[in-house]
């Protein structure tokens, strides 16, 4: 093993970098990627250490994002742990790949950068993307900082190959707006990331000279049910996994990021804002700054996207006055993805339900200023008091007051 | 023969039972294929002279050349008459199933 | 390759291919050569369909379904892994249909061979989309019918000519490829053998005759797979060390009638279009000599 001298260490990172250390603790046998911005950074850096010999690992240079899942998921069949890295639409070209990834249950990671989808092409971020993969049967879980993404993609693997969960997981970061911008990481030691996550045992789905079966195979309707409900089951399994290893990284790094969802400020919230990723940042400030005011402010922030926070969405249900959902995305014709499931997931709360309104904002890369999330807070309150608002609105549109 | 015979299938009986993901034991066969026969072919042993051009060219891999005289596995065998056509010292006559003395 | 020196163990058994299915020997006989210590994808294809559907499972290699555009690449993760795992003696085969690797499969195709991937790919040829019921593809041959180019109408089978996939794999200066016939079973395994210890990636387009798609009864798969030869309609070559080999030159061509009369797809074509074949089968020829110098 070339990579035993990471000894743990603090370091000015972007992003992107912090999931390439991640990537490189978890010592995966064969990496397979494609560039695309503003994902590219995260393979050179691995294929850096790997050249370097600081990574004992191979990378295949593979010349489609297709092709990229499908040597993964060859090399993930062999019982190899393995890693790619993808964005937009690249993620959506590798799209039936997601699918047979995780129908045969290959725990593979992959890091998305968020970005948006074209036409009008555009290389910033929103989360239309993997939005759009939310059925690929993938956990996905959205992080808000590069010390997140480093942790999130340790904690990944460890989700991914437990034996009651076996279903891969996508590492959500916001494109530029995390990927490339740079902050003091904690990178951890070698060492104890192997105690965390000891070396991949693959279950039965694996091509064994000894024992040999046949993968991937064609079933009938008779039994599709079956192996469906099997990875239904999984994402339930894979809720008590993700809290599981949240609380066993945060007995050996010190670190707990909350598992299935974040909750700031929330004790005694009446209005919460809820939303996916690095916007959750900005809103902190938005909160202490309104709580300042008397406010009682909040703001939830969904980390798991699949499996989806229902429990979690509806128990603060019965305690807030009004929710507002941030969504990175619209499914045209309806309204953004987490405000459309988070709403679902509110019908549990009953007679006690709280009003809730969409906005849908930062599209594309467009900036969500402080200014636009106090303005939401203003709208949520308004709500509840009895004010009208449409319940869903394209936050800062050119021709409208905000 | 170095090869598989159909066995008697366990579905899973419970959910523990399901293989997890979609993925079965190599080699496993369930039924036979000798229901799509209309011809069957038989080997005259007198006239065979073991050239092995059956045993190579059939797609099914239904003719076994080890024992002393070449064999087909009707269970496996689909009747196509590829083997009687290939071979060159015409012993193996398609014999219609079902037929007076078969 | 001695054909007493095969194994006897049917590693490919119980398949609910059609009868006479040439691609059922073709898979049969490759694994003969590559053993037990092979790992083999298939995309979506007859053979998918007729190999692996739950419980029945007629390959006895560990082996898989593949996603229909991925072949190529995940024999590249297969290839990866074996060198992860330091696995020897081993063997990462693939086969695939003329659309699964001429069409649909050709990126990841070409992908894997310009890595130089240590894998081994086998094209079956049966000239069409045989598993959803006989569509074109583009190694369907000029005036072929199939139910995508019909005979109706001012339709009277495919136009444009068949893909040189050969030709394509020479392009990408692969340590080994090949032609190959069925009905050329010597020819055939040799260059199983070849293809199988090459260092490196190694390739072969294997022509399958199929009597349910090209209307022929299923005793005549191998005489079919002759004639192809014997016509001059296909071709037996080998390209290994920068240079193409031809296998068998046939002094004199049969008429091609006596292939394509053998076959229902090619039943609605009248003197002037068997005429334009023979003459696109002299041109082709022409300029192999030319190009190959033989």
């Amino acid at each position: 093993m070339s990579n035993d001298t990471l000894t743990a260490r603090r370091a000015f990172m972007s992003a992107n970098d912090a999931v390439s250390y991640g990537v490189r603790l978890c010592r995966p046998e064969v990496i397979a990627a494609y560039p695309i911005t503003p994902q590219t950074s995260v393979v050179e850096k691995l294929s850096e250490f790997i050249a370097g010999g600081e990574m004992d690992c191979q990378f295949i240079n593979v010349e489609s994002e297709h092709s990229a899942m499908a040597a993964v998921m060859g090399a993930a069949m062999m019982g190899c742990r393995t890693f790619t890295a993808s964005s937009s639409q690249g993620l959506l070209y590798m799209c039936e790949m997601l699918h047979y990834v995780s129908g045969s249950r290959f725990p593979i990671v992959m890091m998305n950068a968020n970005r948006t989808v074209a036409a009008p092409w555009n290389i910033f971020g929103d989360h239309r993307d993997s939005l759009a993969m939310r059925d690929a049967g993938w956990l996905q879980v959205y992080v808000e900082n590069g010390q997140e993404a480093l942790d999130a993609v340790i904690q990944a693997y460890k989700v991914a190959e437990d034996p009651a969960v076996r279903t891969p997981v996508m590492v959500c970061l916001d494109g530029f707006v995390l990927t490339h911008t740079y902050e003091v990481v904690s990178i951890p030691g070698q060492r104890e990331v192997d105690a965390f996550l000891p070396p991949f045992v693959p279950g039965e789905n694996v091509l064994d000279l000894a024992n040999p079966r046949s993968l991937c195979i064609s079933v009938a309707p008779e039994w599709q049910t079956e192996f469906r409900h099997q990875q239904q089951e999984a994402m339930a399994a894979a809720r008590r996994a993700i809290a599981g290893a949240d609380g066993d990284f945060a007995g050996v790094f010190g670190r707990r990021w909350g598992g299935m969802v974040e909750e700031y400020r929330c004790e005694d919230a009446e209005y919460v804002l809820m939303g996916l990723g690095s916007v959750m940042g900005t809103t902190r400030l938005v909160v202490d700054k309104l709580r300042e005011e008397g406010l009682k402010v909040g703001l939830v922030k969904v980390r798991y996207f699949r499996p989806f926070p229902n429990e979690e969405i509806a128990a603060l249900g019965r305690r807030v006055k009004g929710i507002g959902v941030i969504d990175r995305d619209v499914s045209f014709g309806n309204a953004g993805a987490l405000y459309t499931e988070a709403k679902a997931a509110l019908y549990s709360a009953g007679d006690a339900s709280p009003h809730t309104v969409n906005f849908i904002a930062g599209l594309s890369g467009r900036d969500i200023t402080k200014e636009h999330l106090e303005t939401m807070y203003r709208k949520v309150i308004a709500l509840t008091e009895g004010k009208a608002e449409r319940e869903i609105q394209f936050a800062g549109l050119r021709w409208e007051e905000w | 023969m170095p090869k598989p015979t159909v066995s008697v299938f366990q579905y899973p009986r419970t959910r523990e039972e399901m293989p997890r993901g979609p993925y079965a034991k190599a080699g496993v066969l369930v039924e036979a294929n000798a229901g799509w026969r209309v011809f069957r072919p038989v080997i005259q042993t007198a006239r065979c002279r073991k050239c092995q051009q059956c045993w190579l060219l059939c797609p099914d891999g239904a003719i076994d050349r080890t024992g002393e005289c070449y064999t087909v596995d009707y269970n496996f065998c689909k009747g196509c008459g590829l083997c009687a056509t290939e071979c060159p010292a015409k012993a193996i006559a398609m014999v219609k199933e079902g037929a007076k003395g078969e | 390759m001695k054909v007493k020196d095969l194994s006897d163990s049917e590693l490919l058994y119980g398949h609910k291919a059609c009868p006479g299915c040439a691609a059922g020997t073709v898979a049969r006989l490759i694994l003969k050569v590559t053993g037990e210590r092979t790992f083999l994808a298939y995309p979506a294809s007859c053979l998918s369909t007729v190999t692996s559907i739950y419980p029945q499972m007629a390959f006895s290699v560990p082996s898989f379904t593949a996603p229909f555009p991925a072949t190529g690449a995940v024999l590249s993760g297969m290839a990866a892994a074996v060198k992860a795992k330091k696995l020897q003696d081993v063997t990462v085969l693939g086969i695939a249909g003329d659309g699964g690797t001429a069409d649909i499969g050709l990126q990841a195709l070409s992908g894997v061979v310009e890595r130089g991937d240590r894998i081994f790919y086998v094209c079956y040829d049966n000239e069409a989309y045989m598993n959803t019921g006989v569509q074109r593809s583009s190694l369907t041959p000029f005036g072929a019918a199939t139910t995508t180019s019909p005979v109706a109408g001012s339709s009277a089978g495919k136009r444009g000519v068949k893909k040189n996939l050969f030709e394509i794999l020479v392009a990408h200066r692969i340590p080994y490829c090949a032609t190959a016939s069925i009905a050329h079973t010597a020819d055939f395994l040799n260059k199983v053998e070849k293809a199988k210890n090459t260092d490196g990636p190694s390739f072969i387009h294997v022509l399958a005759p199929c009597p349910t798609g090209w209307g022929f009864p299923s005793d005549q798969t191998m005489a079919v797979g002759r004639l192809a030869v014997e016509t001059g309609l296909w071709f037996l070559a080998e390209y290994e060390q920068g240079r193409v080999k031809m296998n068998s030159v046939p002094r004199n061509f049969r008429p091609v009638e006596e292939y394509l009369g053998l076959q229902k797809r090619f039943r609605h074509l009248g003197p002037a279009e068997r005429k334009l074949i023979e003459g696109q089968r002299d041109r082709e020829w022409a300029d192999m000599r030319e190009k190959w110098g033989f």
